[in-house]
């Protein structure tokens, strides 16, 4: 993490159970302005679970999450107010249009009719969208209709970007171009950014890499010093190793 | 959440819900067609079956289609609270659940609006439906006209939030069938909407009645029946208000991730 920038995003040892099973276990990790951080994890790991803690649908047992200063539990209008969410499920209505999914979105965060118009109008612009405007989300191709949901995600000017398994479905050409387009956010916008992915080859340019397995974080770094720690030459060799056999003997933090 | 931000997403998910409504160009028609049958056709064919007393509001012996007319406007509005409670399921296979409960808006508001937007169209549909049977013989008074609107309004709204509630337990959509037979049906039949309850009470099927008057929808109907003809019925007035709010709030207890049913299923939209 670059500590000279305040952390736009904390999660501090968040717990979380269903029934008997812990599906998070005292997960911590930080994002500053700027930063592309990669949460890596195999199927199960518990990404979807902190995805669903941040996004304020459910609600931790223990810990706190913090967005831009606001505790998601005791503020979480504020705290919503600021993040962007791409999630991994499609979240667009079909049968509108590409804009007025945009601009229902938008009102949804509060914005006014022109301001609203002139901010889905540039996210539009910024996806390459802006010929079909018009066009029933139902009739885009997949990679398009990821666009759109990027498009909306941002239309509010959040400070935190929240991308669970966005690549799921798309073809490499598309995955490539939207990993392109959020990393540009973080350069250009000074947007944090938090990606859930299984995928290691979209963590390789990420500033730093939280690999969460079985509900806890099990290693934490930039992915040079994750590949140095674990003695490897990859980072999918770092993966691999520490997501094997639950993770045990490998270092909670090698950045530490 | 500012006042001007709660009338723009009361304006958004009003206007989702109109505009949606608006493209399923069938769907205004269809929703006329099955209280329009009931009218024209069960009404016909009833008529001499089903004869009615003079019982309040009605001061003369009216036709049976008459009667029946406050009960078809409670049966569109029964449908139309289940098809926003249908509406949510959809939502929530489709995902926009996730976006509606990850807005920055508390969710009793969110659920305030999309209780406001199915009401709207529930009474719509419901004026629609009465300017129809004024043209073939079911006339109100003046100030019937003035009182009917605020009591469809009511009742609209009460089972509207019965709907919310309902899109909480219903899981997925193929589910609804279910709404049907043990939710809309027997709120129909168990209440006056085809036959003053005294007629159960006569037949001697007494648990019937006893159900009737402890049906919700029995008093959204008697409401919507006695303001046709410019009165108010205090008691099914306190009993459609107190089932809103019940109602209501069961819908926020139940969408809300801290208490509700979504935390107990693992369901987060």
């Amino acid at each position: 993490m670059t500590d000279s920038k305040a952390a736009l995003l904390t999660v501090d040892n968040v717990a979380k159970s269903y029934g008997a099973r812990k599906a998070l276990d005292g997960v911590s990790l930080a994002i500053s302005e700027g930063e592309f951080v990669a949460l890596l994890g195999p199927n199960g790991a518990g990404k979807s679970t902190l995805f669903q803690l941040l996004s304020g649908l459910f609600v931790a047992d223990g810990g706190h999450i913090t967005i831009c200063g606001q505790d998601i539990r005791r503020s979480p209008v504020k705290a919503l107010a600021r993040i962007g969410i791409v999630f991994q499920q499609a979240t667009l209505d079909l049968d509108l249009s590409v804009e007025r999914n945009l601009m229902f979105h938008a009102r949804l965060h509060g914005l006014g009719g022109s301001v609203a118009r002139r901010r889905v109008g540039e996210e539009l612009a910024a996806q390459g969208l802006v010929d079909r405007r018009g066009d029933r989300v139902r009739d885009l191709s997949g990679g398009n209709r990821r666009k759109v949901e990027l498009a909306r995600a941002m239309v509010h000017e959040p400070r935190v970007l929240l991308m669970d398994e966005a690549t799921v479905g798309l073809d490499p050409g598309s995955r490539a171009t939207l990993l392109a387009q959020v990393h540009g956010l973080c350069a250009t916008r000074g947007v944090g950014v938090l990606w859930a992915s299984h995928l290691v080859d979209e963590a390789e340019r990420a500033d730093r890499v939280v690999l969460l397995h079985q509900g806890r974080v099990r290693a934490e770094g930039t992915p040079a010093e994750l590949i140095a720690t674990v003695g490897v030459d990859s980072l999918a060799g770092a993966f691999a190793q520490l997501t094997e056999g639950g993770g045990r003997g490998t270092p909670d933090n090698p950045k530490s | 959440m500012t006042p001007a931000h709660g009338l723009r997403v009361l304006g958004a998910v009003a206007g989702r819900e109109v505009e949606k409504f608006v493209h399923q160009g069938g769907r205004f028609f269809s929703a006329l067609v099955r209280p329009l049958l009931w009218l024209v056709v069960f009404a016909a064919g009833f008529q001499n079956v089903f004869g009615v007393s003079i019982i309040p509001p009605y001061e003369t012996y009216i036709p049976y289609q008459v009667y029946i007319a406050p009960g078809l406007l409670g049966m569109i509005l029964l449908f139309n609270g289940m098809q926003s409670s249908l509406a949510m399921v959809y939502d929530r296979e489709m995902g926009m659940m996730r976006l509606l409960l990850t807005a920055p808006v508390p969710r009793w508001y969110l659920l305030l609006s999309k209780l406001v937007a199915g009401t709207v169209l529930s009474v719509l549909q419901a004026i629609g439906f009465l300017a129809i049977a004024w043209l073939i013989g079911v006339e109100l008074p003046p100030e019937g006209m003035l009182l009917v609107l605020p009591a469809l309004v009511l009742a609209g709204m009460m089972l509207g939030a019965l709907g919310l509630v309902l899109s909480v337990h219903v899981k997925q959509l193929e589910n609804f069938a279910g709404t049907m037979n043990f939710v809309i049906f027997p709120m129909f039949f168990i209440s006056p909407a085809l036959y003053p309850l005294w007629k159960l009470q006569e037949s001697g099927a007494e648990w019937l009645h006893q159900a009737a008057r402890f049906n919700p929808f029995s008093h959204a109907v008697e409401l919507v029946r006695f303001a046709m003809y410019g009165q108010f019925q205090t008691t099914s007035f306190l009993v459609v208000v107190g089932c809103l709010l019940a109602f209501f709030a069961l819908a926020v207890f139940g969408y809300d991730p801290q208490r509700g049913m979504l935390k107990r299923t693992g369901r987060g939209g």
